[in-house]
């Protein structure tokens, strides 16, 4: 059933077809994509969501996909942890980790984004996919395409974690890495997906892309049996998911879904990277773009073009947002990882170490129900975390020497959880 | 020899199809008003009423984006080349 209208600016309201076209020709606004949520509504129920597959294209009317899905059928529907621990340790009641590292098949959020792109990229005819990537999206990308046989391109900054790169070369694209920060990388790949006539699924595609981070949010409203949380923490790098999240959640308040007051929503960066919280703290509507300079390499996008959207959705929202320092973010992956066995990375990481903040702060209070965002996996950024991980104690096989160690050690630090350090 | 300009594609109509032209001016203004002299009506696209950018411009000076020099009244030497970009990001 195609539940889609066309394609409509965010800015100046024109409207255009449903193609691969992402800029208004009129103010250079992005476009996005328009729904027909009176046909959604009478066929969109929690019943037939409840009978499909737990992959993200249970939401499928939704999403702006003419075709039965294609690509990404174990991507999404990723678990929404109750994370008592790190609620302890926070000090606050209700807590969950929306857990998307561990997405498949790349274990990052960017799978949602790219199964939808993708799909669209096959429906349109295109035979080439291609990104520019602080990493993760990359990965996502190279597997999506490999699985559907497309050729791919992907463009990076050439200081990008090991994991990162060698997480994308695996499957066999032709990797071009720009001497250069993201943003730079962002620039060139807009000259070239305006040369070349490939599907660059964050940029040409990128109306049909952002739509996949609703599902991020269709997932924690049905996995808290269709209610939305009080508080919720998302990381912004390039501005794409936390608008989506909140558009989600007033999708499903639009077609009957759930109900009751949106959530409030705060937006996490880091102090090296921060310019959306800057202007929030500002009170500005301006962003002004910066040189990123963070451990949070997969959101060190100094210049984030939907950043005002972000502002936006926050401020609509009553919520706020912080930034923090790389040694905060690294804190907060330990946290994370002792309270309740979740690795993430440093994005994963700021989230967590921003929801802190918020909670020290007085901002969110305490007894309210709260929901982190965790959007890739420690596995890829070890660097991060390898120089305050304990190194392992080493000894020969021998019983005695085992024994002799033991008696050193504390035992009660192994129980006592976040807090000890062995 | 004048600044080399590259042109997007949403504004290629103004340019009668080309994707790169010149420009003559001492400032990156100098050259959006040499455009809108040679291409009626670009200029429009570009700047607001007050003349700024608009949002969702992004205007690159041999790779720099403007704003981190000195936004329209950055200075432009003859063979410069500058880049009008649509503002699409993340990843």
């Amino acid at each position: 059933m195609a539940t889609v209208h066309g394609l409509r600016c965010r800015e100046c309201d024109a409207e255009y077809p449903h193609e691969p076209l992402h800029v208004c020709e009129q103010c250079f606004g992005p476009l996005e994509v328009v729904y027909d949520y009176g046909a959604i509504q009478r066929v969109l129920t929690r019943e037939l969501i409840a009978s499909r597959p737990r992959n993200l294209w249970r939401y499928r009317e939704l999403l702006p996909v003419t075709r039965d899905p294609i690509v990404g059928p174990h991507s999404g529907f990723t678990p929404l942890v109750r994370a008592d621990r790190l609620a302890a340790a926070l000090g606050v009641e209700q807590l969950y980790v929306k857990d998307d590292s561990v997405n498949h098949p790349t274990f990052s959020y960017k799978d949602r984004v790219v199964s939808v792109a993708i799909s669209k990229a096959i429906e349109f005819g295109f035979d080439t996919v291609s990104c520019a990537s602080t990493g993760n999206l990359a990965n996502s990308v190279s597997a999506h395409a490999a699985r559907a046989g497309l050729a791919c391109y992907i463009f990076i900054p050439d200081d990008l974690e090991q994991g990162k790169i060698v997480g994308s070369a695996i499957y066999g694209p032709r990797t071009v890495a720009i001497r250069g920060n993201y943003d730079d990388v962002n620039r060139l790949c807009s000259e070239i997906a305006d040369k070349y006539r490939w599907a660059f699924v964050n940029i040409n595609l990128r109306p049909y892309y952002t739509e996949g981070a609703k599902t991020f949010g269709f997932e924690i409203a049905e996995q808290l049996g269709w209610t939305l949380p009080q508080h919720i923490v998302v990381p912004t790098a390039g501005g794409t998911i936390l608008p989506k999240v909140a558009r989600a959640f007033e999708e499903l308040a639009q077609i009957g879904l759930v109900s009751g007051p949106m959530p409030k929503i705060y937006t996490a960066q880091a102090a090296g990277c921060a310019p959306v919280v800057r202007a929030l703290h500002r009170g500005a509507d301006l962003i002004e773009p910066v040189k990123p300079e963070t451990i949070a390499k997969s959101i060190a996008i100094g210049n984030p073009a939907d950043g005002y959207y972000v502002l936006k959705a926050v401020r609509d929202s009553g919520g706020w947002g912080e930034a923090v320092t790389d040694e905060e973010i690294v804190s907060a992956i330990h946290l994370l990882a002792r309270t309740e066995g979740i690795f993430t990375e440093p994005a994963g990481g700021t989230t967590v170490a921003v929801t802190r903040k918020l909670i020290e702060s007085g901002r969110i209070p305490r007894h309210e129900s709260i929901v982190i965002s965790v959007t890739g996996n420690g596995y890829k950024t070890l660097e991060a975390v390898s120089a305050s991980v304990a190194a392992p104690f080493t000894i020969n096989a021998r019983l005695q020497e085992f024994d002799r160690l033991y008696d050193t050690l504390d035992p009660q630090a192994q129980t006592r959880g976040a807090a000890a350090r062995p | 020899m004048p600044a080399k300009v590259r042109i997007p594609t949403p504004l290629r109509r103004f340019t009668g199809g080309s994707e790169e032209v010149g420009a003559a001016g001492a400032t990156v203004a100098a050259v959006v008003n040499d455009l809108e002299r040679q291409f009626v009506g670009i200029k429009d696209r570009l700047c607001d009423e007050e003349g700024r950018v608009r949002r969702f411009v992004n205007i690159y000076l041999n790779g720099d984006d403007i704003r981190f020099l000195a936004n329209l009244e950055t200075a432009v030497k003859d063979g410069d080349e500058l880049s009008i970009v649509p503002a699409i990001a993340g990843g």
